[in-house]
This record gives C-alpha cells, sequence and structure tokens, in this order.
C-alpha cells in the first residue's frame, strides 16, 4: 500500500481497532431501503409535486439549426386569454451566460449558452422564448403561437469539417487539448511496426425514462428560492445558479426528491433550471417545468460523437512503445457545463490497462450546429475504449496473434502498482492505484470456458453461422475527490440518519451508505436513513456523478459513524455504564459489555437520550449521538474490467444478435454485489444501445430525425442478451480503508469494442467495424462491399 | 380551450368525480386530476409503456387514450396493488430480485405484469419476455425484472398445484 | 407533447357516427377507433382534429365474423382479436402470426385492425395482409355504402380511396383454401418497431408444384402490393430454396423503395430480398 490514507478532520481515538468493528451488512445481497415507496407509485419525481397557485412554463425552441434571429413575434400569444407571461431573450438579458466547471482549459468562455437565444441561434431545439400559464395544456397552446425571423447562416454537423464562424472573432473550434509523455517521435521512429485505426463513435445519450423537471418557488418568509427536482450535483449547482441569478447561495435550496435515471445527463444546470427559478422569483408564482420527450431528445445534453485517429509503434513482440491519438471531438452547439472534460477524459484514459512508455494525444474539441454535448454514463470511456481496443484488435491482426495474446503482453502487471502516468485527467495526476488486469483476464477466460466457447463457435461456423466472440478491455476511474463529509445522528428511538450531500438517481445510494454506516455503528441497516440532495440540511456535497458517491460519499458516512460510535461507547462508559471503555461494543443498537455477554445492553436511543443538552453533557462535548465525518482520498480508485460479446450477424439483413454477454470486473470491495451487478447489467444494456441501436441522426439542414421513442431506439427486454458477471476484489484500492472502487460505469465501458470485434469475428473481416452504432444498414453495406450508408 | 366536460373513471373500485377538457389524456386525469401521480409519464406518444394501467384488466398506454374514453370502464393503477395485508407479489419480487433502480418504469412495469399474470398465469418464458419488451427501462437491463416476474409466476403455479 | 384543443363526439351507431362525420369533417373532424397512430400525432401536435367522433362506443362494429367464404372484421375489431386463431383454418393461423409482430401487447389491445387501413401507414402489417389477399373495403358515409377493392385503396403514404366523410365500417379477407400455405417475414430494428421490410406469401402446391401464388411487399414502397414479377416466377415451380430465392431477387429488383437518410434503396431492396425469401420458406414449411 502506498499513498493512500483515510483521515478524519475531527481525528480521535477508535476503538475495537482501526478496521470496522465488523462486517455484517458491506459485502451482504441486501435488498433496498429505496424501493418500497417506488413499488407502490409513491415516488416524489417532481413532475408528482406541486405548490398552489404555480405557473407552467413551455419553452419556444429555434426550428432553425443556425441563423440570426431577427425578430420574435409574441404578440399572438400574449393576446391569448391564458397568457402569465412571455420571456424572450431581451427579458433576460441581465442574466450571464451558464458557467462551467473550473477547469485549466483555457478560452472556453465565449462558447457558453445564454438561457434564451440572442442574437445567434445555434441549434435545433435551442431555447428562444418561454410562455407562463396556469396549465401546461395551454402552456403549449400559447407557446405554438411564438413565431420567429430568423436568416439561415451555413450549418456545420461534422467536427471533421474545417471549423466555421461560431461568433464574430470566435472560430468553431472551442479549444485543442494535448496531453503528452515520453518521447513519442522516437518511438515511432524506431518502431518495428506502425498500426492505425480510423475509428468513430456515433451521438447518442442517457436519455433516462424521468424528462427533465424543474419546479421553483420563491419562499418568502425566508426569502429563500427553492429548486424541487435538482440531482447530480445539488450544492455546486446551487450555487452556481445562485451566482447566475446575482443571490447569495443561502438564498437558494435545492431539493432532489426521487430522479428518474441520471446516467451524466441528469441534474446538470440547463436554461430551463436557471428560468424556472428566474421566473419563480419575478413572477411571484411558483413555476413548474417538465420537459416532453421530444425536447428531452432535442435539448438535454447529447453525448459520444467523437471520431479518433490512433496510431501505435510497436517493436518486433507486438509490445506498444508509443500510442499517438488525435481525436475530434463534436460538442455541439454549445460549451455545457463540462467545459472539456469529455474529451480530456477520453484522452486521458485512452491507453487503458496497457504500460505504454509514451503518449501523445491531440484533441479538437469542435462546435456544431447540434444539441449540445456533455457527460453520459462513462463519458469519454465509451469512446476511448472503443477506440483503444479496435487499436489493439488491429495490433493483434497485424502480428498474426490473438487478440488475448497481445494484450497479455501488454497490460500492466500487478508488479508495477501504483503506476504513474505522467500527465493529468481533469487536472488530477494520473497514478492507477491497483490491479491485477492478467488475473482478470485468466479468470475471464475460465469463467468462460473459453476453450469450450471456441469449440462451440468453430462448429457453427461449419454449420453455416454467422458467429464471432470479441473482448472490450477498460481502466476505469472513479472516486473523484478529493474530500466528502457526511453528519451522522441518532435519535431517541435510537433510528439513525446519515445526512449526505450525495445524490441519488437510482443508483442505490441510500442502502450502500446505510451499509456501511450499519457495519461502522453497530446496528441494522433497515434502521438508517440515508438524506442525499438537500442543500439546506448540509453544508457540503459532492452529489453523484463520476462513480465517485461510493468510495467519497461512502468513505465520510464510514468516518461519521465510527465518530459518533466513539461518541455513544465514551460516554456509556462515562456515565451510563461502570465499565471501562475497552470493554464496551455496539451491536445490534445496543451498548453491550464484552465481558458479560449475557447482561441486556443499553439501546443507542437511551445513549441519545441522555446526551440532550444538559450541563452534564456540555461539560462532556457536543450535545446529542451525533457527529460528523470527513473523508479525504488520496486519489482516484482505477477499477478494471474485460467485457466479451458472442454476437450472431444474419448476413442477409445485417441484423446483430447479441447471443452472450460477459462482464469481469474487480471493484475492490463490493459493498452490495446485488447493486453492484445491477449497475452492471443496466450499463450493458445503455452500451448495446450505443453499440447497436442509438444514434441521434440530423438531416442535411440540421433537422434532428430521432426525436421520438419510435425514432431513437433503446434496447427493450428482447434485445438484451443473458448478462454473466463476474466480480472480483483482487486488487483493493489503497485509498480508502474499505478498498473501494466505483460500479456506475463498469457495465458500458467496454461494450463499443467488445461489439465491434465480435461483429468482425463473425464476419471474418478484422477491422471492418469502424464506426458505432453499427447499424444493420452499416453492415449490410460492408457485406456487400457497398460504401457505408449505402 | 374546450369547454370541459364531467365524468366518473372508477380507479382501483373507487369513483374519481373530475371535470375535464376531451383532449386530456388519460395518464394525465390519473396524475393530475385524481392525484393518483404513481402512474408515470415517460413519452407521451405510446412507446415507453411507463403509463401502464389496467383497463378493464388489459394493460393499456393511459397516455393514448382520453380520460372521456375512460367512463364506465374499471382502471387499475399501480395504487391498487398493495393491499391492507402487505405489498403484491409483484412488488415483493421487485424488490426482492432488485428489478427497480430510479423505479420511473416500474409502476408501468408492474401493472403490464399483473395484467399479463392474470389472464395468462402459465405464460411461458419467452412469452413473456416478449410482453416485457413493451416497455422501456433505462436502468436495470431488464434481466431482473424477467426474474422477478417468473419468480411470482411460478410461486403462483406451485400454489395452484399445491391447493389441487 | 399536450394534443391540441378539439371537440369530442362519442357515437352510439353507425349512423349517428356517418352523421356527425357528415357534418364535423369539413372542420377538421376525424374518427377516433383504437387511436394508438391518431393520439400520438396529436400529441406531436402533427395531427390537430378539430373534432373527434369516437366510435368506441358503437357495438355493431366489434364484429367479427365468418360468412359466406370471408372474414369480416369490424371497425372496432382490436388487433389483440387475432393473437389466436379467429377462425380454424390457414387464415386464422396466419393472421396469429401477423398479429405477433404488431406493435406491442398493450397498444395491440387498444388499436384497430380497420384503422391501420384507414392510417395507411407504409409499415403496416394489416395494409399489407388486405393488398395480398385481396380485401373488401366497406366504406360507409351518409351518402351510403361502397366497397371498395384493396388494389383501389391505397393511394399512397397515409393517403387512402376513403373520403372525408366516410368511415371503413369493416374490412372483408377472403379465407384462404383448405390447402393453402401462407408465410410471413418482417424485419424491423427491434422487438415491435415498423418493418423497414415485409412481406406476405400464399401458394397451394397441387402435384408437387406452386399455383396460386401470391406474393406481397410492404413496408418499402409508399403502398404494400403484390409483386407479379416474383408470382410468376412461382407459378408451376416445384417449392425449392432456389426457386424462392429466384423469386425474392426479382421482387427485389422490382420494387421502387422509400428512401430516407436514415435507410437507403439500395438496403431496402436487400431486405426485400431476404424478407421474400423468409416468408416464401415458411409458407413452405406451413404443412399445418
Amino acid at each position: 500500500m502506498s499513498g493512500g490514507h483515510a483521515s478524519s478532520l475531527a481525528p480521535g481515538q477508535r476503538h475495537n481497532g482501526d478496521a470496522d468493528p465488523r462486517r455484517r451488512f458491506v459485502g451482504a445481497r441486501v435488498t433496498r431501503l429505496e424501493d418500497p415507496p417506488l413499488v407502490r407509485g409513491q415516488g416524489t419525481y417532481v413532475g408528482n409535486l406541486g405548490f398552489p397557485n404555480q405557473l407552467h412554463m413551455r419553452v419556444v425552441r429555434s426550428p432553425v439549426a443556425h441563423g440570426v434571429l431577427r425578430s420574435i413575434d409574441t404578440s399572438a400569444a400574449r393576446e391569448h386569454p391564458g397568457c402569465r407571461g412571455v420571456w424572450t431573450g431581451q427579458d433576460v438579458a441581465d442574466i450571464p451566460p451558464i458557467t462551467f466547471r473550473p477547469t485549466s482549459v483555457q478560452g472556453l468562455e465565449p462558447y457558453r449558452q445564454y438561457i434564451l437565444a440572442r442574437d445567434r441561434v445555434r441549434y435545433i431545439g435551442e431555447p428562444v422564448a418561454v410562455v407562463f400559464a396556469a396549465d401546461p395544456y395551454v402552456a403549449e397552446d400559447i407557446a405554438d403561437l411564438v413565431t420567429m425571423d430568423i436568416e439561415a447562416l451555413p450549418v456545420l454537423l461534422s467536427a471533421d469539417a474545417p471549423p466555421g464562424e461560431f461568433a464574430p472573432g470566435h472560430s468553431t473550434e472551442a479549444g485543442v487539448l494535448r496531453k503528452q509523455f515520453g518521447d513519442v517521435d522516437a518511438a515511432f521512429r524506431e518502431a518495428h511496426e506502425v498500426v492505425e485505426v480510423d475509428v468513430r463513435v456515433g451521438r447518442h445519450s442517457g436519455v433516462p425514462m424521468e424528462p427533465r423537471g424543474a419546479l421553483a418557488r420563491h419562499d418568502h418568509s425566508r426569502d429563500v428560492i427553492e429548486l424541487y427536482g435538482a440531482g447530480k450535483r445539488p450544492h455546486a449547482h446551487r450555487d452556481a445558479v445562485a451566482a447566475l441569478l446575482g443571490r447569495s447561495p443561502v438564498g437558494m435550496h435545492f431539493y432532489e426528491g426521487h430522479i428518474g435515471g441520471g446516467f451524466g445527463v441528469r441534474g446538470e444546470i440547463y436554461p430551463e433550471d436557471v428560468l424556472v427559478c428566474l421566473a419563480a422569483l419575478r413572477l411571484g408564482r411558483p413555476v413548474k417545468w417538465i420537459e416532453d420527450r421530444r425536447e428531452n431528445l432535442l435539448a438535454c445534453n447529447h453525448s459520444r460523437e467523437q471520431h479518433h485517429v490512433v496510431r501505435a509503434a510497436l517493436d518486433r513482440d507486438a509490445r506498444i512503445l508509443a500510442i499517438d491519438a488525435k481525436l475530434w471531438h463534436d460538442q455541439g452547439a454549445y460549451i455545457r457545463t463540462h467545459g472539456a472534460r469529455v474529451p480530456d477524459m477520453a484522452m486521458g484514459t485512452l491507453i487503458g490497462g496497457y504500460h505504454v512508455p509514451a503518449y501523445r494525444a491531440v484533441g479538437h474539441i469542435r462546435l456544431t450546429n447540434k444539441t449540445p454535448a456533455a457527460t453520459y454514463r462513462s463519458p469519454g470511456r465509451f469512446e476511448s475504449t472503443y477506440a483503444c481496443e479496435r487499436l489493439m484488435d488491429a495490433v493483434a491482426e497485424r502480428f498474426g496473434l490473438s487478440p488475448i495474446e497481445v494484450r497479455r503482453r501488454n497490460l500492466i502487471r500487478r508488479d508495477q502498482y501504483p503506476y504513474p502516468r505522467p500527465m493529468e485527467i481533469l487536472d488530477h495526476p494520473v497514478e492507477l492505484d491497483s490491479g491485477d488486469f492478467p488475473r482478470l483476464l485468466d479468470r475471464t477466460l475460465e469463467h468462460l470456458r473459453w476453450d469450450d466457447l471456441q469449440a462451440e463457435i468453430a462448429r457453427r461456423r461449419d454449420a453455416g453461422e454467422c458467429v464471432g466472440v470479441g473482448m472490450g478491455f477498460f481502466m476505469e476511474k472513479s472516486g473523484l475527490g478529493p474530500v466528502d463529509g457526511a453528519k451522522v445522528n441518532v435519535d431517541t428511538r435510537g433510528k439513525v440518519q446519515v445526512v449526505t450531500g450525495s445524490s441519488s438517481i437510482g443508483q442505490g445510494v441510500e442502502t450502500v451508505m446505510a451499509q456501511i454506516c450499519a457495519d461502522a455503528l453497530g446496528v441494522d441497516y433497515a434502521d438508517v436513513k440515508v438524506i442525499h440532495g438537500r442543500t439546506d440540511m448540509i453544508d457540503y456535497g459532492i452529489g453523484a456523478h463520476a462513480s465517485r458517491a461510493t468510495v467519497m460519499t461512502g468513505g465520510a458516512t464510514r468516518m461519521a459513524a465510527l465518530n459518533v460510535r466513539r461518541k455513544a461507547l465514551e460516554f456509556a462508559a462515562a456515565h451510563m455504564i461502570e465499565a471501562p471503555i475497552e470493554v464496551l461494543d455496539i451491536v445490534d443498537g445496543k451498548v453491550v459489555r464484552t465481558d458479560r455477554p449475557g447482561e441486556p445492553g443499553i439501546p443507542l436511543g437511551r445513549v441519545a437520550a441522555a446526551l440532550a443538552p444538559s450541563p452534564e453533557v456540555v461539560a462532556f462535548g457536543i450535545p446529542g449521538l451525533t457527529a460528523e465525518g470527513w473523508f479525504e482520498t488520496a486519489g482516484l480508485t482505477h477499477p478494471y474490467g474485460i467485457h466479451t460479446a458472442v454476437v450472431k450477424v444474419d448476413p442477409d439483413t445485417g441484423g446483430v444478435t447479441v447471443e452472450r454477454f460477459h462482464v469481469a470486473y474487480d471493484i475492490g470491495c463490493a459493498i452490495n454485489p446485488m447493486l453492484v451487478e445491477g449497475q452492471i447489467v443496466g450499463g450493458v444494456a445503455q452500451g448495446l444501445g450505443g453499440a447497436l441501436l442509438e444514434e441521434f441522426v440530423y438531416d442535411e439542414r440540421g433537422e434532428p430525425l430521432s426525436v421520438t421513442f419510435a425514432d431513437y431506439l433503446m434496447p427493450t427486454a428482447r434485445e438484451m442478451p443473458p448478462v454473466e458477471v463476474l466480480l472480483t476484489e483482487d486488487a483493493p484500492s489503497p485509498n480508502n480503508a474499505l478498498g473501494m472502487k466505483g460500479a456506475g460505469e463498469a457495465g458500458i465501458t467496454g461494450v463499443g469494442a467488445a461489439i465491434a470485434a465480435a461483429i468482425d469475428d463473425a464476419i471474418g473481416k478484422p477491422g471492418a467495424i469502424r464506426e458505432l452504432p453499427v447499424t444493420p444498414q452499416r453492415l449490410r453495406a460492408i457485406l456487400a462491399g457497398r460504401p457505408a450508408g449505402a | 380551450m374546450t369547454p370541459r366536460i364531467d365524468i366518473t373513471l372508477n380507479v382501483n373500485g373507487s369513483d374519481h368525480d373530475i371535470r375535464v377538457e376531451p383532449r386530456r389524456t388519460l395518464a394525465d386525469a390519473l396524475r393530475q386530476d385524481c392525484g393518483l401521480t404513481g402512474t408515470n409519464v415517460g413519452c407521451e406518444h405510446g412507446v415507453c409503456g411507463a403509463c401502464t394501467v389496467l383497463l378493464d384488466g388489459e394493460p393499456v398506454r393511459s397516455c393514448l387514450m382520453f380520460a372521456v374514453q375512460a367512463q364506465g370502464r374499471r382502471l387499475r393503477t399501480v395504487e391498487g396493488l398493495a393491499n391492507a395485508e402487505g405489498l403484491h407479489p409483484l412488488q415483493q419480487a421487485f424488490t426482492d430480485h432488485h428489478a427497480l433502480q430510479c423505479g420511473y418504469c416500474t409502476p408501468g412495469f408492474l401493472m403490464l405484469a399483473a395484467g399479463t399474470l392474470e389472464r395468462h398465469p402459465d405464460i411461458d418464458d419467452e412469452s413473456l419476455r416478449e410482453v416485457l419488451s413493451s416497455n422501456l427501462c433505462r436502468c436495470t437491463g431488464y434481466q431482473n425484472i424477467l426474474r422477478a416476474v417468473r419468480a411470482v409466476r411460478d410461486s403462483r403455479r406451485l400454489a395452484r398445484e399445491d391447493a389441487r | 407533447m399536450k394534443p391540441a384543443p378539439f371537440q369530442w363526439h362519442p357515437a352510439s351507431s353507425l349512423d349517428e357516427a356517418v352523421a356527425l362525420l357528415a357534418r364535423y369533417a369539413p372542420e377538421d373532424g376525424r374518427v377516433i377507433a383504437g387511436g394508438q397512430s391518431l393520439v400520438p400525432s396529436m400529441a406531436l401536435r402533427v395531427a390537430l382534429p378539430a373534432h373527434l367522433i369516437d366510435i368506441n362506443g358503437i357495438a355493431s362494429l366489434a364484429r367479427l365474423e365468418v360468412e359466406a367464404g370471408r372474414l369480416s372484421i369490424g371497425a372496432c375489431v382490436r388487433h389483440a382479436a387475432f393473437e389466436h386463431p379467429v377462425e380454424p383454418g390457414v387464415l386464422g393461423r396466419l393472421l396469429a402470426t401477423v398479429a405477433a409482430n404488431i406493435a406491442h401487447a398493450p397498444i395491440r389491445t387498444r388499436g384497430t385492425f380497420c384503422g391501420s387501413l384507414a392510417n395507411a401507414d407504409p409499415a403496416s402489417e394489416w395494409c399489407l395482409v388486405a393488398a395480398t389477399l385481396g380485401a373488401t373495403l366497406v366504406a360507409v358515409s351518409a351518402r351510403g355504402t361502397r366497397e371498395v377493392a384493396a388494389a383501389d385503396w391505397f393511394h399512397g403514404i397515409m393517403t387512402t380511396a376513403l373520403a372525408e366523410d366516410e368511415l371503413l365500417a369493416e374490412a372483408r379477407l377472403p379465407l384462404l383454401a383448405t390447402d393453402a400455405r401462407a408465410g410471413f417475414h418482417e424485419f424491423s430494428r427491434r422487438a415491435g418497431d415498423y418493418a423497414l421490410a415485409m412481406s406476405l406469401c400464399t401458394f397451394r402446391v397441387v402435384e408437387g408444384r406452386m399455383r396460386e401464388a401470391r406474393v406481397g411487399v410492404g413496408g418499402v414502397e409508399p403502398q404494400p402490393r403484390r409483386i407479379p414479377e416474383a408470382e410468376r416466377l412461382l407459378e408451376g415451380e416445384r417449392p425449392e430454396p432456389e426457386t424462392f430465392a429466384r423469386a425474392a431477387r426479382a421482387a427485389a429488383d422490382a420494387v421502387d423503395p422509400l428512401e430516407d437518410i436514415r435507410t437507403r434503396a439500395a438496403y431496402r431492396r436487400d431486405l426485400v430480398a431476404a424478407s421474400v425469401r423468409r416468408s416464401l420458406q415458411a409458407a413452405c414449411d406451413d404443412t399445418h
């Protein structure tokens, strides 16, 4: 172990050793605490909430992909008897454009989006005006009455095309990112072989089942603007929206409720979120906005569209000497809240779990007249893993080696960890914390019964079937730090409350935090209630994104629970039980004497009651059975995995059936394997969508064609293969006490790579798949020798 | 706006007297006028199935019907599944098999499954997959939803056999 | 995605429905039966009817009967009615096969056979059935009743012979011969999606040779139709894979596929070849 430490900002002596007292719930497949209201239909999704006298907002969106906004005619809308207000860009001219997260990347500011378009529109779906009415049906009627005069400008739809003009003085190339270490040019000069691939990932996105929504009201009694329907990063976004509105953060609170799926896109700051807050403030009535599905597919963040040209320099044994990557990132019309994070992560993770002595990546961030793009589950890594693994497959083909052998020769060995890479991802230094990829490969092959699988495929091919197997190896990143905190308190009935600054987007954060807290404190996980997504209950929070909640908030929850535990034992020893603290323990929610097993213990509720404020208690310390805990991580954690797909191709139609999907994943420590597997299988489904089905298609005028669920095709139960999960804990992270690594993105990262390889194998054409999604038409064109798209 | 019409919707055995425009979808009427927000709305064009309810025992998309068309019919929604004794077996199975994550599609899947198992108690696995492909879920990858519904089918089958 | 306002006119008899239609059709009035295509169009505000004449309450339109060698399907008969054979012969079995390919179960609960024909989506399975088997469509208006042959029914994408004041009250399908064989195949991206191409074939085998062959193709051109170039290659031939492949190729050559940015003509031809070949093979194997 090196480099890692867990610390408490309120340090004190711990009892029963540094480790958790016991592991009863951590590692157990317990059912979720989240489920009872959800299966009963008692969810608090924002669409289910409302306040008296509320107004509904409807957004009028640009019907033109690029143009000068000459004028907007709102007169007919204003004359509608149900109209309670119409705003255009002029009405919100005092609101600055939406900010992005702090970054060292320079020059992105001119590309931010205003909450309503000003002089130009840059994508179909861009908010141009909003109308307000008491009924959402009427609001839509009124919105239809707003007309606009737009002078069309040339439409730019490709990140590869020569850049155009974003605005006078600003090119559509918003920036060029560079990462490099080692002597790349020398490696290519000395290479035995150079292998290059040119591969693309299509535009698709998270598309949660719940469209976005926001409900804002101004609570005049406290002068607080409340926003319901927040998610992902409530605290950071509360601060950012407050700043846009010129308010103090204490004059604003975000409330999360239930969220119908996050996947990176939900819970970001969009124009609509700012508009409802502003409207609540200015109109003096609660304002609700619920996105419809067409809007969701038009205006919620897109993702993934990226073109990669990647070269490898190799020695005579197919060992990598250097990798040189160029990529073109289609950012869509504006830079949104993530700034340059997606291409940054793609470039930072492209070399995966391989030992690469020299590396260079250049990433062009290009704006186009399409919906703005940002993060979607495994942002940058789905794309870069696909590019890297296409390259490794091409290396195997060039050297006449099996894809597995090429990986074996290049994977980082266990003894090389911690494995630093002299570059940064998201302004953080890169050090792969722990891993044993070769071992995971061995376990994967064993679990798959690799030889039997190969024999079966050979037999079926002989019978005329077009079947194949492919793999995608990936190195994830998770547990983005550096610090998170939590508060734990026990009430007088012994119920435990954990207040976190995390976010619940369906991933099971309440259950996982309860499990961690339960073991650290010595209670039943079902007695632990976890609060998240409430900026009024905790001052700081990191939300839920980048597979960080379990590692960071889990670490903080554990520290807080251990602090409560210590407080309970110290107080009990001093004031409630005549016994030295060393013989005390907390078991099943009771303080017990370990030296007298038969004695009934003191319930924690009684300890909490005894800790009510009194002179005696104040003399002891802070009243209440409550404590904070803070966790600081030494660095990112890096889980890793191998995806294996078995596919069957119908050569006549180009249709692909995924028959089997296998995920091997080393998570370090699984708090709840059932939930981890759930995350993985769900991620696989999304990955298969992006690999085979999902694509935002545009016509030559920039008109989006995938604006209904009949056109944007997500997998159904019928398209899903059986997914097998091999979860291992061979390489716990040294960066936290439980060895945890993240789980949220493991299911999706390698899917594109594995599917592409499997289809190559099935059709017997190595390197044939260069573009995702592999639609039947594209595959049929490959098989028929026609150009793509024909 | 068009004149609103007085109608009565019978939902989960209770009558709801409401006044709606003809254009009001059944989904919106259930949610906004009857206060039954358990039925979620995911696409409003009949593809995702989040709004699935039972109409005289048969699963339908409540976004593709107008509320005025549901008069005189018996509607069932997710709020009617549990009773005083506890959760419906499907609700329990969804929990036990981790068949939900964000929960947004869950009411629709529960009603689809409930209606299907009532009408086809012996439905085979492949047909069940076919039926459950009617609705979209973005979190689970469906595997655990299929498991949960199969588990209820199987336990009911056993119960029936025991009763014989 | 909330529908625009309309007035709702529930009809309790066919006479009342056509009277309402006569009155409101000139004012953007339309008939609603299952509504499974109409309501999504209204949600997207692509369809903006000012009046909806609701025929769901007309009991006589739920009629589904075999009489005089044909199957009569009333305007309110749902897709789901066909999931189990509606008659014991070849037609009933074929319709059950086709029905399973129509959207998803909850849509089939509401959507109607006649509604599909009136909507005339190029990718409608029932339209292909009607065109291939030679359905007769019964159009009723306040002016009277007329019968339209399927060959005269389709006038292009979502366009039919139905006049604005007419209601498609019934569709009639001829029963298939007891020794007929029928096969259906469609290709779609996902379960329940609209077909990118589909084919329905029927023939009889008399002394080892195919007779009365029909080859229909849907989802490819603006409207479904029979492909005589393919049928000719089957007539009198043995039902063998090579023959099926030849006929399939002829069908692929004969069609003039719709083309858009997502689905190119060349690809649709490939799918026609695959669908026709597979539906012919399915018919060949349809030996009860």
